[in-house]
């Protein structure tokens, strides 16, 4: 065990311990209240906003993957790049619109702003179920992210001794979750985004002066996975081109229809400060693209061969490659910050995705179908103890199914939660759609994209659309939400006619504005 | 009219040019090479990785025009 690295890592995490108390007292508001305990009382500004979103958007679990994913396969895993180059001028676009019409009607949830919109409890019902079942896995790869740089500490994280330190990381998060709500992680985000602008900025200064200079670094990498592989010269198929485009396309359409994005932004004190953060929070994503450069320096580095590492890499895989180049790249104590950087920022997102779901069951399960005459503080106190559920069901879930399952169910989790685009990115410009025509399309979307993955065992979200004689391999979420939208059309076409639920919407187009 | 100052202006021509992002990526088989290449970094790296700083100038500029 390294005891420098692990003192400076404990400090640091007791340090945000601390914070994640004191938050409660920040921007003092009534905690029996939902939109103060999970929405911060709609308070922050534009800054405040940049590190929640930062903060809770570039996950512990990205910054691990993504070198993972170009150490081990290359070029493609740079699609986390364009992906999230083109999520900021949707959000400019269509966010402030949510956040007003959130605002005005007191939402809470994308599956609040469903119901007022549609008018139909089983259509918020499922919007609900697919937040909260894309978000469990999420949260689950968070601890995943965690249990690889305790690991690089020294410690086994095998075992049920191996599971204590994650378990005391989990009982902190709940409790301070517990006690501020979503004040918790905006304070505890200044501090990770602190320290991964630290860690990552010294690697890619220090390691390339190492190597030799950029140049060294990507002539060190197999040609073949510099680049795509350019698709057949005879027209078959648009081979990896088609992969990566629709890879990045989709799930930028998907990532702020994930529940903890859509309540950092609900979070935000005005639609001026989602339109300021779209300009501003791309910062974050320059970061992702020399991180996962890290991933080539690691290649360049030979860690895979070098026997320091092999026990790593031999349990985490390609995941144990970020570690590992901070180690031999750098003294203890720093290594000690940049692993607190990564357990932080998985601390941060965890807390935001359970305060999410939390969010979702009481509102639009517990409120709609439980107990609708609820009081406010009931409802806050409900869905202080779903957050605390939600932790411990997602940490059994990393306690009970190994590491490559929580991942498939993530890519699931990717599938799903993009079926409810139609509702709620469309249902916040056009009220076109009939409700229930909207919740066949999400039915056929499910259905498709949950037939596709498994089709892949659920390993490759890719999957091969045959159109005109040209093979398109397609991201699953995108070709699914596709038929979703097909279908949810078709249906409203006749429905609109002869039973228009159009009466039913409560908002009106100033809302929205 | 408060309530429109708090969240933002209405929406202009210039959103068009949100467009161009879109384009620059997704259009791959144009930035899948080596060459040119800057400081010994590829051109299919620093083309994206430009793209993160082009996409924030332009919602930068259209935010301008729109406040």
């Amino acid at each position: 065990m390294d005891t420098v690295a692990t003192t400076v890592f404990v400090l640091l995490f007791v340090f945000v311990t601390v914070l994640g108390f004191v938050a409660s007292r920040w921007k003092r508001g009534d905690l029996t209240q939902l939109h103060e305990w999970g929405l911060g009382g709609r308070r922050f500004g534009t800054l405040i906003t940049w590190f929640l979103l930062g903060g809770d958007l570039y996950t512990a679990y990205t910054f691990i993957a993504v070198p993972a994913l170009m150490f081990g396969a290359g070029a493609i895993g740079f699609f986390a790049v364009p992906y999230t180059i083109m999520v900021y001028p949707i959000l400019y676009v269509v966010f402030p619109r949510l956040w007003a019409v959130a605002h005005r009607h007191g939402y809470v949830t994308s599956s609040d702003f469903v119901r007022g919109r549609f008018g139909n409890r089983w259509l918020a019902l499922a919007v609900a179920a697919t937040g909260i079942f894309a978000t469990m896995p999420y949260i689950a790869l968070q601890l995943v992210g965690m249990q690889v740089v305790i690991g690089g500490l020294g410690f086994d994280t095998t075992g049920l001794s191996g599971d204590v330190p994650l378990i005391i990381a989990f009982v902190i998060l709940a409790a301070f979750t517990y006690s501020a709500g979503l004040r918790a992680p905006a304070m505890i985000a200044i501090v990770k985004d602190v320290l991964i602008y630290v860690t990552v900025f010294a690697a890619i200064i220090v390691v390339p002066i190492k190597l030799g200079g950029y140049g060294a670094v990507f002539n060190a990498v197999d040609v073949n996975k510099l680049l795509l592989a350019p698709p057949p010269p005879d027209g078959s198929s648009l081979g990896q081109y088609a992969a990566y485009a629709t890879l990045a396309l989709g799930s930028a359409l998907a990532l702020f229809l994930y529940p903890h994005s859509f309540t950092a932004i609900l979070s935000s004190s005005s639609g001026r400060v989602i339109r300021r953060n779209a300009a501003i929070l791309p910062a974050y994503s320059l970061v992702l693209g020399f991180l996962a450069l890290l991933g080539f320096m690691a290649v360049a580095l030979g860690l895979s061969k070098d026997p320091t590492f092999a026990a790593g890499f031999k349990q985490y895989g390609n995941n144990f490659s970020i570690p590992a180049l901070f180690m031999a790249s750098f003294p203890s104590w720093f290594v000690g910050i940049a692993f607190a950087a990564i357990a932080i920022g998985a601390l941060v997102p965890a807390a935001i995705m359970s305060i999410a779901t939390a969010n979702i069951f009481t509102r639009n399960i517990y409120r709609e179908f439980i107990n609708p005459a609820c009081t406010d503080a009931q409802e806050s106190q409900v869905a202080k103890l779903a957050s605390l559920v939600v932790k411990v069901g997602a940490l059994l879930f990393v306690f009970a199914i190994d590491v490559p399952y929580a991942l498939q169910l993530q890519l699931l989790g990717g599938i799903w939660i993009i079926q409810i685009l139609p509702s709620v990115l469309i249902g916040a410009y056009t009220r076109f759609f009939n409700g229930w025509a909207l919740l066949m399309g999400w039915a056929a979307g499910i259905g498709t994209g949950t037939w596709m993955a498994a089709e892949n065992q659920f390993k490759v979200a890719i999957y091969p659309l045959h159109l005109f004689g040209t093979t398109v391999p397609c991201f699953i979420a995108l070709s699914s939400v596709a038929m979703n939208i097909a279908v949810a059309v078709i249906v409203s076409l006749p429905l609109n006619r002869v039973a228009s639920d159009r009466h039913k919407d409560v908002t009106v187009a100033g809302d929205y504005a | 009219m408060d309530n429109k100052e708090k969240t933002g202006a209405r929406a202009s021509w210039a959103r068009l040019l949100l467009l161009a992002p879109f384009v620059a990526v997704l259009w791959v088989p144009f930035y899948n090479s080596i060459e040119p290449k800057i400081f010994g970094v590829p051109f299919f790296y620093w083309w994206q990785l430009l793209w993160v700083v082009l996409g924030t100038v332009v919602i930068g500029i259209v935010y301008r025009i729109e406040h």
